[in-house]
């Protein structure tokens, strides 16, 4: 199939333990920047309402339409509102969204993979056809049709997520457990009489994990971009969110008059984004042994 | 070969005939009563009743499907709920503006994405190609309406050279269109060249690290003929395959991208179509879209089947 071309990463080997990962992310330096970058955006999401100066949607009047200044780091929108304030509560907003999305997808496209790998056969047929399908469309375009018919909503971005990611996930999740199902450990775990439990999650899903590491942090960086995107077409999550593709999108009109009120917020995205495909490229660095993959 | 147009032929209105019945599916789960939601609260019970009865919906699921796929094979898509006009020629129209620019955005990417790649790919880990890749894993991140308001940043209002507005007439001739499409085309291209010099790239290291490669340079022929005649006939193959894989992309970019300039294609209709809720606008737009997508590819796998015959024997 041709479409959202993701590769699959199946000879991966895990590093020994959680500290390695970081300290080898930090051995790059594009890597090092990457996880830099998405450390201190997590921590502006965690301690956001302390950080800014104003509240989310404090309007002031008197204030409106000022360039960046002292008070107002980013200046203010033609509503009055701190731009800077804005942009760092949107930092929770976006990657809570995406993050949890991304986590969701990452669990049904775990349990769609894991079922369709080991049991194959028809039911494998069926699963696979079905997520092929959903693949046959550009993946903005099968979000915008979700959207359509859900309406827009914060809840709907999460389906729309979740839908969209599930088919890939599982489709690299169960390239692996077809490579791994017919080795020695789990025909002996199936003879011991193991439930079907154990045996998919205890003796068949550590195989997967590190193509899925990889897979998920991909996964995660196209969801701030897709969150992004969907809030800038104005039919994602609606106003007053501090969205940051909302925030552009609402900016676009006064842009020759405030055009601050727009580049900080669009600045924003590109730092985070970037940040992340850093640090996800880094990972699959890393998960892959060192070696560069393409 | 003509055995293997047929198998992909086949296998394309299978893909088709289960997107349009996800597409279907998806509509049907709609909350709500579909008529209530396009006549509006307002609505009287007869009106509704008509409404059921003119769309067919009383009937059974399986019944509608057939109608509503049968309809729209025969070009019968009905009409818009917002502007109250016939959808289809609308969406040719907007499908001939997207498609030209497309054109333009191909034309302009594949050369110089492929050069690029190529550059990088026989300077591997020197100066040009760390430029290259770093600025390529900058770009290809970026979401298209930050790189697109930073080009009409640059180029419209900075510079003053092209328009940031790109709100042609909806039936302007290509060449009254064309000053308009440069400024979109130039922001797809940012976001496909990343992605096909990457894996052109990519295409090149391996195919240089072959034994045949070694050979023809002991044998004593020059640098430039193993390159030109050998490395690069090899090495380009799998970038047609690349540059079908970026239609995804490149449609999924040309949405937001026409969102960003304002430019009448299919894009513009298909958020339009989500704002007013103007559900069979939204059917016609994605499956017309699908359809594009699916035979943009099915041109990009016989394509490379013709130049490469290994192919057809799996």
């Amino acid at each position: 199939m041709t479409s959202n071309g993701s590769s699959l990463p199946t000879q991966l080997s895990p590093p020994s333990s959680r500290r390695s990962i970081l300290r080898e992310l930090f051995a790059r330096p594009a890597s090092a920047l990457g996880t830099t970058i998405f450390l201190l955006f997590v921590l502006l999401a965690i301690c956001g309402p302390l950080l800014a100066p104003y509240e989310l949607n404090q309007q002031i009047y008197s204030d409106a339409r000022q360039a960046p200044s002292a008070t107002h780091w980013f200046g203010t929108d033609n509503l009055g509102r701190d731009v800077f304030s804005r942009v760092i509560l949107g930092a929770r907003d976006i990657l809570t969204l995406s993050g949890l999305g991304t986590l969701l997808a990452v669990l049904s496209g775990v349990t769609f993979g894991l079922i369709s790998g080991y049991y194959g056969g028809l039911l494998d047929e069926l699963i696979m056809r079905f997520f092929d399908s959903l693949l046959a469309m550009p993946a903005l375009l099968l979000a915008l049709l979700l959207l359509g018919i859900l309406g827009p909503a914060v809840s709907s971005v999460m389906i729309v997520i979740v839908v969209v990611y599930t088919p890939i996930v599982a489709r690299v999740v169960r390239s692996v457990v077809l490579s791994v199902k017919t080795k020695a450990f789990v025909e002996a775990a199936r003879i011991q009489g193991e439930s079907l439990w154990r045996i998919l999650f205890r003796e068949i899903l550590p195989s997967v994990l590190p193509a899925l590491a990889v897979e998920a942090s991909l996964r995660f960086s196209y969801a701030i971009f897709l969150v992004a995107s969907l809030g800038f077409l104005g039919v994602g999550v609606q106003p007053p969110s501090p969205n940051w593709g909302l925030m552009v999108n609402e900016a676009r009109q006064h842009v020759s008059q405030l055009p601050w009120a727009l580049y900080f917020p669009a600045g924003a995205i590109a730092i985070v984004v970037i940040g992340v495909n850093l640090m996800a490229d880094g990972l699959k660095r890393v998960w892959q042994g060192g070696t560069v993959g393409k | 070969m003509t055995k293997y147009i047929i198998r992909r032929l086949g296998f394309l209105a299978l893909t088709l005939l289960l997107t349009s019945l996800i597409v279907f599916a998806v509509t049907q789960l709609l909350p709500g009563d579909v008529a209530r939601i396009v006549l509006g609260r307002e609505a009287g019970e007869e009106a509704l009743a008509a409404f059921r009865e003119t769309y067919g919906l009383n009937d059974p699921l399986p019944v509608q499907y057939v109608n509503w796929l049968g309809n729209f094979l025969s070009g019968n898509w009905g009409t818009s709920i917002s502007t109250r006009t016939d959808i289809f020629p609308t969406v040719m129209q907007r499908l001939r503006n997207s498609a030209m620019l497309a054109v333009v955005t191909l034309m302009i990417s594949v050369p110089l994405a492929v050069i690029l790649g190529v550059i990088a790919g026989l300077n591997e880990d020197k100066l040009a190609d760390n430029v290259i890749s770093i600025a390529s894993l900058a770009v290809v991140g970026l979401p298209e309406f930050v790189t697109g308001l930073v080009l009409i940043e640059l180029f419209a209002r900075r510079l003053d050279w092209l328009p940031a507005n790109s709100s042609i007439r909806v039936d302007a001739t290509f060449a009254e269109a064309l000053p308009m499409l440069i400024l979109p085309a130039l922001t797809a291209t940012l976001v496909l060249l990343a992605y096909i010099a990457r894996l052109t790239r990519a295409g090149v290291v391996e195919e240089l690290k072959r034994p045949y490669v070694r050979t023809a340079i002991l044998k004593g022929l020059p640098r430039r003929t193993v390159i030109v005649k050998h490395v690069l006939r090899n090495a380009l193959l799998p970038t047609i395959t690349v540059i079908a894989i970026s239609f995804g992309w490149l449609i999924s970019g040309l949405i937001v991208i026409e969102n960003v300039f304002n430019y009448p294609g299919i894009g513009r209709l298909l958020v339009f179509s989500i704002d007013r809720r103007d559900l069979p606008t939204l059917q016609a737009v994605t499956m017309i879209t699908v359809l594009g997508f699916a035979i943009a590819n099915l041109i990009a796998d016989l394509l490379y089947a013709a130049l490469n015959p290994r192919i057809r024997l799996d």
